[in-house]
């Protein structure tokens, strides 16, 4: 007998406890679409998951395109693309919700004199037009071009913002922003880039078009290497409970630290 | 009596179970391997996979050539044993043979902690001195290259040599060694015309055992070569078949994927034909 009186508390409490706890949200959220927002929408999916924990969270990286096709076409309950949507894809109903900005530092090594670069300049630096930084006014080196692997959401944010897609040369492809971050702080002749949450002390970022990279100047639009991340639902169609309980969530100041975290910055 | 023998049977059949375990394993992934490496050769064709010069996995027209990748690796691990072998072997000599007995316990353990050290310490060394260290002696705009491969890859591989090497020369009978003294020869002579002649299949062995410790290092290889897939150059940024597949696996999706899979296909090759080169030596040795 004596064993089951733990037991006997414990079901007590649980009787006790059930009702306060009224209709625990449940169902399954599903999201599909950019591949970039991996580690944004992963932490906060892990992070809505541990609160409501009949709640099932799922995200599908297929790319911003098929994202959007999704949502359209209701095959997953939000949209993801790091991207603002086209004209005509508006036009079937679309509506876009920013969730958070995703900037880009560009960056190079603290011994560099250059402080400035256009986005055409990053342009031709990338695609191996310019080559020395004594043409956009720096001393006279060769430039050291470090990028990251493909199918990293930061080369292909850097990419599609420069419009340098698969015509970067680069002389090294890390596969980690520290990595990227290292090597730049090694090498006076090295330029790179990483994600503005990760930019550290060893590194100076450069300014694009005479804006220096920020929280304020990505959120402003003013710093231009940069693109939203985009949530897309159709207008008029209802949300199930878990999944508007998820979308009010993660667009709430409550979710920006996440954001943040995840090395993005939050729009809310 | 017979209890024991039952015991017996029962112990044989707990190491044959464990024994396959290790066998099951090896097939298993072999396995697995081939099932999930042969769609992308059939895809791609095994001619361009095998022998087209461009990588662009990610682009909007998908090229997937690994050719790049199999001659970095060869002439990585070549680079390598080139470095490493001729200094792990003296090492081996001297250290069995003429080392004082306190020196030589020293430098054992020294070589055995070289051995436990992680890849990734060896990358990240090679990352902050030797890749700068580069860049500033041959005047070169950025230090990851094929050479910072080599160099960290020839430090890697010396334990296996020195330590495999060494147990053979130790094994090699010292009447042998007596008889060579006793005919006169100096002790150079004698540990060159006649221990190394007898130990020469475990110094082969070692030899191979440090090929196959350099072609399937990742980790090191990828901080410190630069990770660009072009033609193998001493001072140019190289991908290795290692760091092909273990750097784009994490974000690779469909026929990437696939790819990634072939090229570690590819590697098992490789590995396969060392070890086969391994028995032959040991097995010429134990003939000769």
């Amino acid at each position: 007998m004596k064993r089951s009186i733990p037991a006997l508390v414990l079901t007590v409490l649980m009787a006790v406890a059930a009702p306060a706890d009224a209709k625990p949200l449940s169902g399954m959220i599903s999201t599909d679409g950019s591949s970039s927002m991996e580690k944004v929408i992963g932490s906060l999916g892990e992070a809505f998951e541990n609160e409501h924990r009949k709640v099932k969270f799922t995200y599908n990286p297929t790319g911003s395109g098929a994202g959007i096709a999704a949502a359209r076409e209701g095959r997953c309950d939000i949209g993801l693309a790091s991207r603002d949507l086209k004209e005509e894809e508006k036009n079937f109903g679309l509506t876009a919700t920013v969730l958070a900005y995703d900037g880009i530092a560009v960056i190079v090594n603290p011994h560099n004199p250059v402080k400035n670069l256009t986005l055409v300049d990053l342009a031709n630096i990338y695609t191996g037009k310019v080559v020395n930084w004594k043409e956009v006014g720096g001393q006279d080196s060769t430039i050291v071009l470090i990028g990251r692997e493909a199918g990293s959401g930061t080369r292909d944010g850097f990419e599609s913002v420069t419009n340098t897609r698969d015509a970067c040369k680069y002389r090294q492809e890390l596969t980690s922003t520290g990595d990227v971050i290292t090597t730049v702080s090694q090498n006076p002749a090295a330029i790179g880039y990483a994600s503005l949450a990760s930019v550290k002390k060893s590194v100076r970022p450069v300014s694009i078009e005479g804006v220096a990279p920020s929280e304020k100047s990505v959120k402003d639009g003013s710093y231009k290497v940069q693109r939203p991340f985009v949530l897309v639902t159709v207008e008029g169609r209802e949300l199930s409970p878990a999944a508007q309980a998820f979308f009010d969530y993660i667009t709430s100041p409550a979710a920006s630290r996440i954001i943040s975290a995840a090395g993005a910055v939050p729009a809310h | 009596m017979n209890t024991q023998r039952t015991f017996e049977y029962l112990i044989h059949g707990f190491f044959l179970l464990l024994g396959l375990v290790a066998v099951g394993c090896v097939l298993l992934i072999t396995a697995y391997l081939v099932f999930s490496g042969l769609p992308a050769i059939r895809e791609i064709g095994l001619a361009d996979f095998l022998f087209g010069d461009t990588w662009a996995s990610t682009a909007s027209e998908p090229r997937f050539g690994i050719l790049p990748f199999i001659l970095t690796s060869i002439w990585g691990t070549a680079g390598a044993i080139a470095l490493g072998v001729p200094v792990g072997f003296f090492t081996a000599v001297w250290l069995a043979k003429m080392a004082p007995v306190r020196v030589c316990r020293f430098m054992e353990s020294a070589v055995s902690l070289l051995a436990g050290i992680p890849s990734v310490v060896y990358g990240l060394v090679g990352m902050l001195v030797l890749v700068p260290g580069i860049r500033s002696v041959f005047n070169v705009p950025d230090g990851a290259s094929l050479l910072a491969a080599i160099l960290v890859l020839a430090v890697m591989i010396l334990p296996s040599i020195i330590k495999v090497s060494m147990t053979a020369l130790q094994a090699v009978p010292q009447e042998y060694e007596d008889a060579s003294f006793a005919l006169g020869a100096t002790s150079v002579e004698t540990y060159f015309r006649v221990s190394v002649p007898a130990a020469r299949s475990g110094i082969a062995a070692s030899v191979v055992l440090g090929v196959g410790r350099a072609i399937g290092e990742a980790m090191a290889v990828m901080m410190v070569s630069g990770n660009v897939a072009n033609m193998p150059s001493l001072f140019e940024s190289v991908r290795f078949l290692t760091s092909a597949v273990a750097s784009e696996m994490s974000y690779s999706s469909g026929l990437q994927r696939e790819a990634l899979f072939s090229i570690a296909l590819v590697l098992f090759f490789f590995i396969l034909l060392i070890t086969a080169s391994l028995n032959f030596f040991l097995k010429r040795g134990r003939e000769a």
